[in-house]
């Protein structure tokens, strides 16, 4: 039988009256960028990443969700799914065959501010992978059968997002923080105005905003440059575009009220979102914000974390963050949480807010730890190609230079618990916060008014 | 295409398995204990997840959470818990090598002085959480409690899903726990596979000096209840907070590597995954009725299940469904599958098998790798078979393995519906019974 509990280290073992101290890192290097462009003014970057014979390619469009005129949200979305749906006298169906021959799966993204569009091939395929692509972004046919059934499928995901709590939290949410601002819908937008559309909003849209200057070729993988550069100039050479007009629009922000509630009768759980409008990417305060909320709420040993999770057992995680956007983007405090403990979890999240502002204030130690998370693993993030690929789109999206994953480890390490806390100060405000909550309000309804936050708006959830 | 390795097994039976790869300055340590929900009994399911769990909170020489000197190393870190095996990984920079030796053996030979009541207690609310969070408050998420209970008896340990039944966990006791741990948790029992930016003769010697003290524990008795079949079809209906009807049809299906195990998985992915399958071709795009389609063949360590899922759009029925999944199976049997088919599913299972070999860490990664092909073949070199057993598929086989195991008779129907609307469920179901 075994004999646990009494097992003895033996003659060699370990040193276990301390954790071991890892020693210093290897300072860390970011692979070098070739770049060119093409006379339409496409860019192609590429790094060369041997390791194996794969080959990643991303198309980065600096337009996202946020380019989606008014009455017509969803449209950059809808768009981008379309553009693997046929092109030239190509069919949908034989778009995807000629994808999958080439075991590509296409991978599509879409954020406020870019779109992304890409693959991840056997590099003995590369050069098919680039045509394809080329084909789906310059010449996609956006039929209007196509656009029909596109358009359903994405209503239809709008009607299951009804039930997925999370979903609804987060559609709700961004709407109390921006209101008709640019960012204040979803990519996947609302039922209304993806019922408005027309294959025209689509094909317009294609035209005047999907263009070659706003668009990247970032290659990376076992490829060099002049290949890259040729296959490019092959696909893509001959795309025609002017730059759009930018409508910057300078929508108010809404005020909403402090707190807001979906109703969700029988919830056993309440999911919460507690946040308010922030920063741009470009804020001097960048560094001491990350590691402000890596202290706050972005690792699993967060001061949140610790005190909803471990202490109290309120949830299976909680987390905060900062989207950093071309602009002012949201912070958000986010958590699930079992719906007795929803007013405690509340109370707990601004305690923990309050607290990182200098109430309670950031050791040394905290801010060391917080430091390590960030820099010491760095280098885990940029193990693959596609990985390396999607870095290289961040460059692109927020302007930084080529050097900024090269900088990034001696700027954070130098910020101070000070640097935290005053950015926390100026950027988090307590009196600005709305909290949203998505859950059995009869359930929960007693514990609100003792949370001072006032009478709570009942919603309907934005559709 | 390969991983190249070498394997060593120490004293007390830990088999280490080492890769060398300096492509980037990391290194993956990952532990495999070959023990899942399978080895759990009716009245204590849920066990080996929980246990998972209270292995992050604390060891006799570190009574601290586990996370953090990982994290605070640069590290990033987990673990899961599956009907066959539970695993528990780190991904660090080259440095943090010893500091997660240290860790990982630490809770391996010392996890009993550290585990207390409260810890114990809080641990199962996370769980209870989790559990809400992940199938009782995600709409069709209590399907697997359904299908498994369908498809597997009572006394066979596939009959319950990993995170196990609320009662049960609410009757777990701290014994059970030490119990659990004397006879599952022990070097014996687990396989460790490093992978990344090492020197592997430094590293053996690592592993030597922090996992050699730990004594073997008994030889864990191999789970091998009666195969299960179904003697006729079941038809089961399932009312929940969802907008639109959704079809589950499953079947018995082979075991992870035993043969049939490779014809089905190709199988899934022709029939229904994706924009050139059969099923969405079908059902999403030339006739819109279904919003989704999908397959899988969910091979396990003693048997397998193979699923096939679509969601009904607004208006159409799951009977429409179920006549299509019908003939395309049908089809498939009688005419196989094209050369096209073939040569695609040749393609993606090179390009599938070549983007497995792209990092060292986590789910999937090399060293995870490594730990199943030695865990369920003892042969971690099985990686060059394994993509072999694909491209050795024919249309023959095939076409025999699908008529063989998706039998129209033999399978289970489950319709998940609004609340209120059983009459969109496949006719003749009865009610799921579901805690």
């Amino acid at each position: 039988m075994s004999d646990a509990p009494d097992r003895r280290p033996g003659q060699a073992g370990v040193d276990r009256s301390r954790v071991p101290v890892p020693g210093a890192g290897q300072a860390f290097r970011f692979p070098p960028i070739e770049k060119s462009a093409l006379p339409n003014g496409l860019r192609v970057w590429s790094i060369t990443h041997a390791a194996i014979p794969l080959t990643s390619l991303l198309l980065l469009v600096r337009r996202g969700a946020a380019s989606d005129p008014r009455g017509r949200e969803g449209l950059a979305a809808l768009t981008l799914d379309m553009l693997d749906e046929g092109s030239g006298d190509r069919s949908a169906i034989q778009m995807h065959e000629a994808l999958a021959a080439i075991g590509a799966q296409l991978d599509t993204d879409i954020g406020p501010d870019a779109s992304l569009l890409g693959t991840t091939v056997l590099s003995r395929f590369a050069d098919r992978a680039m045509h394809l692509l080329a084909d789906m972004l310059v010449r996609p046919a956006l039929r209007d059968e196509d656009f029909s059934r596109v358009r359903q499928l994405r209503l239809h995901r709008l009607m299951q997002l009804r039930d997925m709590p999370g979903a609804l939290a987060d559609r709700t949410f961004t709407n109390l923080l921006y209101g008709s601002h640019p960012y204040g819908h979803t990519p996947l937008g609302n039922e209304v105005s993806l019922a408005d559309m027309a294959v025209s909003d689509v094909r317009e849209f294609h035209e005047s905003i999907l263009r070659p200057a706003e668009t990247t070729v970032v290659a990376v993988g076992d490829c060099d440059h002049e290949t890259i550069h040729r296959l490019a100039a092959d696909a893509f050479g001959g795309w025609q575009g002017y730059a759009p007009t930018l409508t910057e629009s300078g929508n108010d922000l809404p005020h909403p009220a402090r707190l807001n509630v979906v109703p969700r009768p029988g919830a056993p759980q309440s999911e919460l979102r507690i946040g308010h409008v922030a920063v741009p990417r470009s804020t001097p305060d960048y560094y001491a914000l990350v590691a402000a909320n890596m202290i706050l709420g972005g690792q699993f040993v967060s001061r949140l974390n610790m005190n909803l999770r471990e202490d109290k057992g309120f949830t299976y995680g909680a987390r905060t963050a900062f989207e950093f956007r071309r602009q002012p983007g949201p912070f958000t405090l986010q958590v699930s949480v079992h719906t007795a403990a929803t007013g405690r979890a509340i109370e707990e999240s601004m305690v923990e807010i309050a607290g990182i502002r200098g109430r309670r204030p950031v050791t040394a130690e905290e801010l060391s730890v917080g430091v390590a998370a960030l820099t010491r693993g760095y280098a885990r993030n940029f193990e693959t190609a596609e990985q390396i690929a999607r870095a290289v789109t961040q460059l692109l999206v927020h302007d930084l230079p080529d050097d900024y994953f090269a900088q990034f480890v001696p700027a954070v390490e130098q910020i101070t618990p000070r640097d935290v806390m005053s950015a926390a100060e100026r950027h988090l405000h307590p009196e600005r916060l709305t909290t949203l909550i998505v859950g059995d309000l009869d359930a929960i309804g007693d514990s609100l008014p003792g949370l001072g936050l006032g009478e709570p708006v009942i919603l309907h959830a934005a559709v | 295409m390969k991983i190249a390795f070498e394997k060593h097994t120490l004293a007390n039976g830990l088999d280490v398995i080492l890769h060398e790869d300096r492509g980037c300055p990391i290194v993956a340590v990952n532990l495999w204990y070959h023990v899942g929900s399978k080895n759990e009994v009716p009245g204590r399911t849920g066990f080996a997840h929980l246990f998972e769990h209270l292995m992050f909170e604390g060891s006799a020489h570190h009574d601290h959470g586990y996370f953090q000197p990982l994290q605070g190393a640069g590290g990033t870190l987990n673990g899961s818990t599956n009907a066959d095996r539970t695993n528990y990984w780190e991904v660090v920079p080259t440095n943090a090598l010893e500091l997660a030796l240290w860790m990982e053996s630490d809770r391996m030979g010392y996890l009993l002085p550290a585990l207390t009541e409260a810890k114990f207690s809080n641990q199962r609310d996370v769980v209870l959480n989790e559990r809400r969070q992940s199938y009782e408050n995600r709409p069709y998420g209590m399907v697997p409690m359904i299908v498994l209970a369908a498809l597997y008896p009572p006394d066979h340990p596939y009959h319950w899903t990993t995170i196990g039944e609320v009662a049960d966990l609410h009757a777990a006791r701290l014994e059970d726990v030490r119990d659990f741990f004397s006879t599952y948790y022990h070097p014996a029992n687990a396989s460790l596979a490093i992978a990344g930016d090492i020197d592997p003769a430094r590293t053996l010697a690592l592993v030597k000096a922090h996992f050699e003290e730990i004594p073997a524990g008994a030889a864990v008795r191999r789970v091998r209840p009666a195969a299960p079949a179904l003697a006729e079809e079941q038809r089961l209906v399932h009312e929940d907070r969802v907008e639109l009807p959704r079809l589950y049809v499953s079947w018995h299906a082979p075991a992870m590597f035993a043969p049939g195990d490779a014809e089905l998985d190709l199988a899934a992915d022709l029939l229904a995954n994706g924009k050139t399958s059969r099923l969405y071709q079908r059902l999403v795009f030339e006739h819109r009725v279904a919003t989704d389609v999908s397959a899988a063949q969910n091979s396990r360590e003693i048997g397998g299940f193979f699923q096939v899922a679509a969601t009904a759009a607004p208006g159409h029925s799951l009977a429409e469904i179920e006549a299509a999944i019908v003939e395309e199976i049908d089809r498939l049997v009688s005419d196989g599958p094209s050369e096209v088919e073939m040569e695609r599913g040749r393609v993606q299972a090179e390009s599938q098998f070549m983007f497995r070999l792209q990092s060292v860490g986590g789910f999937g990664g090399k060293s995870d790798q490594l730990n199943a092909y030695n865990t369920f073949l003892d042969d971690p070199a099985f990686f060059e078979r394994d993509l072999e057993r694909y491209e050795q598929v024919t249309r023959e086989s095939l076409v025999d393995v699908t008529a063989f195991h998706l039998h129209h008779g033999r399978r289970v129907a489950l319709s998940v519906v609004p609340r209120g609307r059983t009459e969109l469920s496949l006719p003749n179901s009865t009610k799921a019974d579901v805690a």
